[in-house]
């Protein structure tokens, strides 16, 4: 009871004074930019190490930052909807036009492309390796009931591998087909799971290429034009959301596009493996 | 079990390393959490305070929601924070979304429930021990919450301790207001939950490993200060 209660009054005061303080040091950081700009994009790009690659090339010679923030392409988009976003840098070419059309954002590039592939155990239960044909490998796996790890997040990846199942004139759904299992995650997360129980999955080849938890996993189908999978970037529309870094945002983009970033992006390698091809145009 | 001794080879090896891009990471976590957890405490030792002193109408509901609000998803505080500091939301033109600084008011949101509803807790045992004491000192009550906080800080500071350790091990609050992104915004749990994701399973451990240590330094230092503390000042 004797001492100080005086001090514990200002004990709340001092406490709000630190944490501002903490707060402002963990604001502005020796190594950063003076301008930078927030680019949603896809757990494929982040992941495989591509931004990695990639944003230190483009700051040396623009002095922008670009801050990556990886979701699925789905959430990508909503996130630069809502203006949270200067850039959006996705797969699935329909969205894209779609989110152009609705005026979210303008001036839509083709800046690259890479390919998904089906892996799958290598017992290959539904013996669906070396077919070309994704639409007909799906097919097989229905017929075999063998497991099949879907990412189920309305993400790029997501959308490509539904197309392929409406193509083979099926529609597996989670409740009535009890091999088919959503896992409403990431790329990586989803083919954790499909490594732990043997199942099949579509992958974009990037992420497959850099993930180190294979287990028993192997491509075992390839190379069907169904799989191409186009990369597009977007200027989120500065007439929408008037705080959108418009010039900061389109240097980048027409940097990714420019014989420089189309160099940068084919010079980009796993373990020796070309894995995104630019196609700018 | 192979892994697991990878990620005991990863943890040294990180420690030993001190890789710049790690030392980032680590000083972030320690910023935006001890941050979140000052300004959860200055908000909620007043308001455990208040809510073991003062007899209002509603504050058994008030009590029961705080208890309640301990339980409070860090996935759902994320997106509620997310939705406020959105530029499309009501705090959109600050432009916090995606910075340390929303990380730090995500994880308040988590610890001061904790903070406030375990210290109401502590400080209405002092105060049923102390009431006629201070009362007959002639102590209003706001001077008596002053007091009795003082009187007890030790137990006060396991209630602070139990905010830093939610907010050290949470990760769908931060990763949802800041991110993730490489240099700016990735902390431990959610540099964590990226290696999962790319299936270094070993690294992710490592990493884990690593956050656990973090952890028992911090509490380390407290208990260590505390001892001090007693000895020193009785």
């Amino acid at each position: 009871m004797r001492r100080r209660p005086f001090t514990v009054l200002l004990l709340p005061a001092l406490a709000l004074g630190l944490s501002l303080a903490g707060a402002m040091l963990a604001a502005p950081r020796p190594a950063e930019a003076e301008e930078f700009i927030t680019v949603a994009s896809t757990t494929s790009t982040e992941n495989s190490g591509l931004f990695g690659h990639l944003l230190p090339l483009f700051q040396a010679q623009s002095g922008i930052e670009v801050r990556v923030v990886a979701l699925g392409t789905g959430q990508a988009m909503r996130v630069a909807e809502r203006g949270d976003a200067d850039v959006l840098f996705v797969h699935h070419r329909a969205s894209e036009l779609k989110f152009v059309e609705q005026g979210h954002g303008v001036g839509r590039r083709e800046v690259m492309y890479n390919d998904f592939v089906l892996v799958g155990p290598r017992a290959d239960p539904a013996g669906v390796a070396g077919t070309r044909d994704a639409a007909a490998a799906f097919a097989r796996i229905a017929q075999a009931k063998a497991p099949f790890a879907s990412r189920g997040d309305d993400s790029g990846t997501h959308k490509a591998e539904r197309a392929v199942w409406k193509s083979a004139g099926l529609a597996p759904d989670g409740a009535r087909d009890p091999w088919y299992r959503e896992t409403g995650s990431g790329m990586g997360a989803t083919l954790n799971t499909a490594a732990a129980m043997d199942a099949y999955a579509l992958a974009d080849r990037g992420t497959w290429l850099g993930f180190r938890n294979k287990g028993g996993l192997v491509v075992v189908v390839e190379g069907d034009p169904v799989l191409f999978n186009p990369y597009g970037v977007i200027l989120v529309n500065p007439a929408r959301h008037p705080h959108v870094k418009a010039a900061a945002g389109q240097r980048f983009i027409d940097w990714l596009v420019s014989p420089a970033g189309q160099s940068a992006i084919a010079g980009f390698k796993v373990g020796g493996a070309q894995v995104f091809f630019p196609d700018a145009k | 079990m192979t892994e697991l001794r990878g990620a005991f080879a990863q943890a040294l090896a990180l420690i030993g390393g001190a890789d710049p891009s790690l030392v980032e990471i680590v000083l972030l976590t320690v910023q935006v959490s001890f941050s979140a957890v000052l300004l959860a405490t200055a908000i909620a030792l007043p308001l455990g305070g208040a809510l073991a002193l003062y007899r209002f109408p509603g504050r058994r509901g008030l009590v029961v929601l705080l208890n309640a609000l301990m339980g409070l998803p860090p996935v759902v505080a994320g997106l509620a924070v997310y939705l406020l500091l959105s530029r499309s939301g009501a705090l959109g033109a600050w432009g916090l979304l995606f910075t340390p600084g929303a990380m730090i008011a995500a994880q308040c949101v988590l610890v001061t429930p904790i903070v406030a509803a375990l210290s109401r807790q502590v400080l209405e045992d002092l105060w049923a021990e102390y009431a006629e004491q201070l009362r007959s000192l002639g102590a209003g009550r706001a001077r008596a919450i002053a007091t009795l906080v003082w009187e007890g800080r030790h137990a006060l500071l396991t209630a602070v301790l139990a905010g830093f350790g939610r907010a050290i091990a949470e990760v769908g609050a931060v990763l949802i207001v800041g991110g993730n992104i490489a240099h700016h915004t990735r902390v431990m749990t959610t540099a964590i939950a990226l290696e999962t994701s790319k299936g270094d399973l070993a690294l992710a451990l490592g990493l884990g490993m690593l956050l656990i240590g973090m952890s028992i330094v911090v509490n380390a230092s407290a208990y260590l200060l505390k001892e001090y503390a007693q000895v020193r000042y009785g």
